[in-house]
């Protein structure tokens, strides 16, 4: 057991640093617009001219081929330097790795650079109005037709989906097939017209998602990914990456924004009040609970090649502790933090959603108590 | 970086459970918990020939030399298999002399303490009273005495046996004049002590979770498992949680106290006050499981329960923990 960086992952580390220093494009401009969006791919341009991209990509993708470690190296770097997120975090996060590991080599050509270079932006089409977590009921219909698919259905928080070129869309591709096994995986050209974005506005008043409405557009049969009817075993994989982005970042995330309630609490007079503390005592518990638990499911990844139990309660400790957090800064920012244009209102807001997106807390605990205590399934 | 234990360390964990699982069968607890005192001398001298009472001492005094991530290791697991011992006293005792005591103090007692001969037992709390686990048979006692401590032969302590709810450990309120009192700082001994304290109280959380899970599975009710049913299964998953949270915590401190010493005060705050409201709240929802059977004499749990209580109120509420790690964290 040793909770120390070794000499290679301290260089690796100071090299990180000092990079991030050097190229730290200042403040974001904020506001979730045309201009936020813009500053967000001009960083990523950046990051990816020093190859830093991709970090968890093969090399010869044009990634870094970092190890874990790095990874979570990397990321804790950019949370503690509060570095804008790149613009293409679903292309990079999901789509590359899904076309890595399932794509054919034409793909792999066609789609990744732009990924990477965030020329070409991502999207995801997995959720459906009718179809939330149970995923595999999803009814949007892909129907073969002359070297391709028409595409029709509607498709719900679809991040990024007006600034998106591809869309990562589940569809049926066999409606008499058991639900999971009538699924495919396209990547959809946002730019048709049978595809209508419309934006979806959230409990923070702005418009983070969308809505897509589709109606007959055209997928060639080249940009299938995995096979016709392997959808789910695909979509799966994405799933899975999106919750392994979690860990050692989130909790720094979380720690910065734990000083700035601290902060708060000394400003607005409440430093000494004994609730106030033991609730920041319990939030301090709770974000070092996050952050061991993601070095020790890194330590057992590495060496097993699967986290053990601790890594399933990961997003349940950050989603809950977040939400603890903003709640926490309201009650100590008083009505301040209540104004329309109060950034902690805006956090607490949002946190609403930790505990719904990327796997409810309802779903994950099932995950746990199935997968992790091997209880008897309710289905 | 490297959050895992060595294949040696998998070693001593290996040793301890099968040890403790054999010689502490629920029969066993059982009967120790209902007799007058509940040690058995005959196990004690086996723990003290695999080295354990020594485990975390310097080897000049007769000790393994190791760490307190090994005394960790072992504590657990006599939590999980709520063996009644006086392991975590006379490690405690122990520590504290390495820490704080004169060079005379360590060459008297530290062999006796290492060996297990010679036990010492360190004060837990002072409310009632000095409060010392297993005092009755040890030779020394380690009591607060200020800011430090002082050494006190047991034969010279007054002793009262004091009935807690736990009674797989024997309790007793020691008072005594004089004393030869350690030049050292105890600070850093003291935070170790509370580690030891939060890896028995996970060890006893996991154990009572493996109980609520396996009665899960098999009781019927409505013609299916009830651990089928969300409001058992998902209760069930967030004691995983609580277990593995503490648990993450816990090797964190005791891995500070063995190689980062200026991180040791506010992780063993963390570590006491997550691994005590755990190990409550793991052994209440695991009576909650059980249902009836579990506010039964018969079953088990409630041995689990009162060990856990008992310990959440050892060296310091995990309230109060939260108060000191409020201010370590800058508020």
């Amino acid at each position: 057991m040793d909770l120390t960086l070794t000499p290679e992952e301290q260089a690796f580390r100071d090299e990180v640093r000092a990079w991030i220093a050097d190229n730290h494009p200042g403040p974001a401009p904020g506001g979730g617009d045309q201009a936020q969006f813009e500053f967000e791919r001009a960083w990523q341009r950046k990051l990816h001219a020093a190859g830093w991209a991709g970090i968890s990509w093969p090399k010869e993708y044009g990634g870094r081929g970092a190890t874990l470690i790095e990874q979570s190296i990397f990321g804790e770097e950019l949370a503690r330097a509060k570095a804008p997120r790149p613009a293409n975090v679903l292309g990079l996060v999901m789509g590359g790795p899904v076309v890595i590991a399932h794509g054919t080599e034409e793909q792999k050509e066609r789609f990744l650079e732009p990924i990477l270079s965030a020329e070409e932006i991502w999207c995801q089409g997995f959720s459906e109005p009718e179809s939330g977590s149970d995923l595999a009921s999803l009814k949007t219909k892909a129907v073969k037709e002359n070297g391709g698919f028409r595409i029709t259905g509607q498709k719900v928080w679809t991040t990024f989906a007006h600034e998106a070129k591809w869309c990562m869309l589940v569809a049926r591709t066999d409606p008499d097939a058991a639900k999971h096994k009538g699924l495919t995986y396209f990547l959809m050209d946002m730019e048709q017209d049978e595809i209508e974005v419309r934006p979806l506005r959230q409990i923070t008043g702005e418009a983070e998602f969308n809505e897509l409405f589709i109606e007959g557009a055209y997928v060639p049969d080249e940009n299938v990914v995995g096979g016709v009817g392997n959808g789910w075993m695909v979509a799966i994989t994405t799933l899975m990456n999106e919750r392994a982005g979690l860990g050692a970042s989130a909790a720094l995330g979380l720690a910065n924004a734990l000083d700035e309630l601290i902060a708060l609490a000394k400003e607005r007079g409440r430093a000494d009040d004994p609730l106030i503390r033991d609730k920041v005592a319990r939030l301090k518990i709770g974000i070092e609970g996050l952050r061991l638990g993601a070095m020790r499911s890194l330590t057992a990844t590495m060496k097993v090649g699967t986290p053990g139990p601790e890594g399933s309660i990961a997003k349940l400790q950050w989603s809950s502790t977040n939400q603890a957090l903003t709640e926490l800064a309201l009650e100590v920012g008083g009505l301040g933090a209540l104004r329309s244009d109060s950034l902690w209102a805006y956090r607490f807001l949002r946190s609403r959603a930790n505990s719904i997106e990327g796997g409810t807390s309802d779903v994950l605990r099932n995950i746990v108590a199935e997968r992790v205590l091997g209880l008897p399934k309710l289905r | 970086m490297e959050f895992d234990f060595s294949d040696e360390q998998r070693e001593i964990q290996a040793t301890a459970r099968d040890f403790l699982a054999a010689r502490f069968k629920p029969e066993r607890v059982r009967e120790l918990a209902q007799s007058e005192s509940p040690y058995d001398d005959a196990i004690w001298n086996e723990m003290c020939d695999l080295g354990w009472p020594g485990i975390a001492l310097p080897e000049e005094h007769g000790g393994q030399g190791l760490g307190v991530v090994e005394l960790v290791i072992l504590l657990e697991q006599t939590g999980y298999a709520l063996a009644p011992s006086p392991l975590i006293s006379n490690a405690f005792a122990g520590t504290v002399i390495a820490a704080a005591g004169s060079d005379e103090q360590q060459r008297r007692w530290l062999p006796g303490i290492a060996s297990g001969e010679e036990r010492g037992a360190a004060e837990f709390t002072n409310d009632p009273g000095p409060l010392v686990g297993a005092a009755a048979g040890s030779a020394v006692l380690v009591l607060a005495e200020g800011d430090g401590a002082k050494l006190v032969p047991t034969d010279e302590a007054a002793l009262e046996r004091i009935e807690l709810i736990d009674a797989t450990r024997a309790y007793f309120i020691a008072r005594a004049e004089g004393g030869d009192p350690l030049p050292g700082d105890i600070a850093p001994a003291v935070d170790a002590g509370m580690v030891g304290l939060a890896a028995e109280s996970v060890g006893v959380a996991q154990r009572a979770l493996e109980m609520a899970i396996s009665y899960a599975k098999e009781r019927e009710q409505f013609g299916r498992p009830i651990g089928a049913y969300q409001a058992v299964s998902h209760r069930l998953a967030d004691m995983l949680w609580d277990v593995e949270e503490a648990r993450s915590l816990t090797y964190y401190a005791a891995w500070c106290a063995d190689a980062q010493p200026e991180s040791l005060p506010l992780a063993a705050s963390m570590a006491k006050a997550r691994a005590s409201d755990s190990a409550t709240s793991v052994t209440h929802n695991a009576i909650q499981t059980l249902g009836g059977i579990g506010f039964t004499w018969e079953h088990d749990v409630h041995f689990f329960l009162k060990r856990a209580r008992v310990s959440a109120q050892l060296m310091g509420s995990a309230g109060q923990h939260r108060e000191r790690v409020a201010a370590l964290a800058g508020l």
